[in-house]
């Protein structure tokens, strides 16, 4: 909902630190992850992270989030799917070129980042889009990455 | 028999830290003010079109964009002009717009127009759909600008695709990009600039400036953040046809900022299209002095038979005669290489 969106934006650091909690609670139940098997957990899951995330931030289910280096803006709310800055076609008064009632996706985005102590992130170069991602979870995307890293780490 | 593809041109030598062979790359490096202008593309299939164009800025500008789709209007591709203009001896940018071709596309025109000769690319992420002629057009933006840019850089310095999968004979790409410093949010505009860098731009293409004081702000910051060493910037100018068209331009063309002071400057003048040239020679003239700008850009949608007595009056050229097709003369090859 745009009004939560908004909310969001503004209150940009209490999210990234409700996200920094979240994230260690999330990676400690990799093992239950595990046994249950990540297939079969997605679906219940990707059900929560879009019903949380839709409310919060029009979340797109892209499957690959970055509200961390977007200011808690979500990107894929873009007319133009931009992920790394706005185009230069952002209205005076701020507002998108294609859909004139809503403020830039950007202007939030770096209105919101501001206010983040990772505020640094929104310089890191997005890489294009997986849409192959499209609508799977991104929270167990991330802790099963991290776990994959984390374990090969220790080896030879 | 085989007939072998004719070329009128040979490509230019390779040169050491250049990225490319073009022509605009070697005048900017070598610390030459350059010009750059827009070729609005023909609506039509005729070659000629496109060579009947370009003329009209013979021995004045350093290098043409050719638009892809600029607007979101349907015109003769990017690629397609640039490998004409190419293979007179041109210097063509190619505009590539993310709003039209897939990631997949988009490699396939950067390998056959790097084959043909192309040397300049343009990384945009293009006009929303709905500003053009077919606004009912599904908008593609699989990448966005940034994206593109570190695209082409991939497969030109690391010789693959986007997949990982090889390139034979990567593109030699002289690599641009798009800034708009007059469009909010104005604090992220420079650090944009780092990041369209860090992508890897080597060349920054600017949207209309109106506002000279607005752009100093936004160099002198590029500058403290050690970004001026690192690419080369042309501000876009353009001259304005009367005060009805500027303000048409404000109000439906995403991007484009004209301060009220030169809307009314515009209505005052008896000859409004002398005086849009005017401003625009003036704008040069004080853009060229900032700190950090290698060049200027101008584009005159349906005034290019002006650009070149508006380079000529602003005199940015300092006696220089880019090249052209037929130029022999030995002071206009040599000043240029
Ligand atoms: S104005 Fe902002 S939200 Fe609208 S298309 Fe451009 S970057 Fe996206």
């Amino acid at each position: 909902m745009y009004y939560f969106r908004k909310w969001s934006v503004t209150h940009s650091r209490k999210l990234e630190t409700l996200y920094r909690f979240f994230e260690p609670v999330f990676m400690a139940l990799h093992p239950l992850w595990n046994t249950a098997g990540y297939d079969r957990v997605e679906k219940p899951v990707r059900i929560v992270e879009k019903v949380v995330k839709n409310l919060m931030f029009d979340c797109q289910m892209c499957g690959q989030c970055v509200l961390g280096s977007t200011g808690m803006s979500c990107p894929m709310n873009c007319p133009k799917s931009l992920r790394n800055g706005p185009c230069g076609g952002v209205r005076l008064n701020g507002h998108c070129e294609v859909t004139p009632e809503m403020v830039c996706v950007w202007v939030e985005a770096w209105r919101g980042s501001r206010n983040m102590r990772g505020n640094e992130a929104i310089q890191r170069v997005q890489p294009p889009v997986n849409h192959a991602y499209k609508d799977s979870s991104s929270w167990l995307r991330v802790v099963r990455q991290k776990s994959a890293t984390s374990q090969n780490e220790g080896r030879p | 028999m085989i007939l072998r593809h004719e070329s009128h041109h040979h490509p230019l030598s390779e040169k050491a830290g250049h990225h490319s062979h073009g022509r605009l790359e070697r005048v900017l490096r070598a610390g030459k003010f350059a010009v750059t202008t827009e070729l609005a593309p023909p609506d039509s299939a005729q070659a000629e079109d496109v060579f009947e164009l370009a003329r009209v800025f013979d021995g004045y500008v350093d290098g043409m964009n050719a638009t892809d789709g600029s607007g979101a209007h349907c015109h003769m591709s990017s690629v397609a002009m640039c490998a004409l203009l190419t293979n007179v001896g041109y210097s063509p940018v190619m505009q590539i717009s993310c709003r039209d071709k897939n990631r997949i596309a988009i490699q396939g025109d950067v390998l056959g127009a790097a084959a043909m000769g192309v040397s300049n690319v343009l990384c945009l992420s293009g006009d929303g759909v709905q500003v053009g002629d077919h606004p009912e057009a599904k908008p593609v933006f699989d990448l966005d600008s940034m994206s593109l840019l570190a695209t082409i850089k991939t497969m030109r310095d690391e010789a693959c695709f986007l997949s990982g999968r090889k390139i034979t004979s990567p593109p030699k790409m002289f690599l641009g990009a798009a800034e708009n410093p007059s469009a909010p949010p104005f604090d992220f505009r420079p650090h944009r600039l780092a990041k369209k860098i860090a992508a890897g731009a080597n060349f920054i293409q600017t949207q209309y400036i109106f506002d000279v004081e607005q752009l100093r702000v936004f160099m002198d910051k590029a500058g403290e953040m050690g970004l001026l060493e690192k690419c080369f910037i042309l501000p876009g100018v353009g001259p304005l046809a009367s005060a009805k068209t500027a303000s048409w331009i404000r109000t439906n063309v995403p991007g484009v900022y004209i301060p009220d002071r030169i809307i009314s400057r515009l209505a005052g003048a008896s000859d409004q299209k002398n005086e849009g040239q005017k401003i625009c020679i003036e704008l040069i003239q004080q853009i060229r002095e900032i700190a950090g700008v290698s060049g200027i850009h101008i584009m005159a949608y349906r005034q290019e038979e002006a650009v070149a007595e508006i380079v000529r009056q602003s005199g940015v050229l300092e006696g220089r005669v880019p090249w052209y097709p037929g130029c022999e003369d030995q002071e206009c090859l040599e000043a240029n290489l």
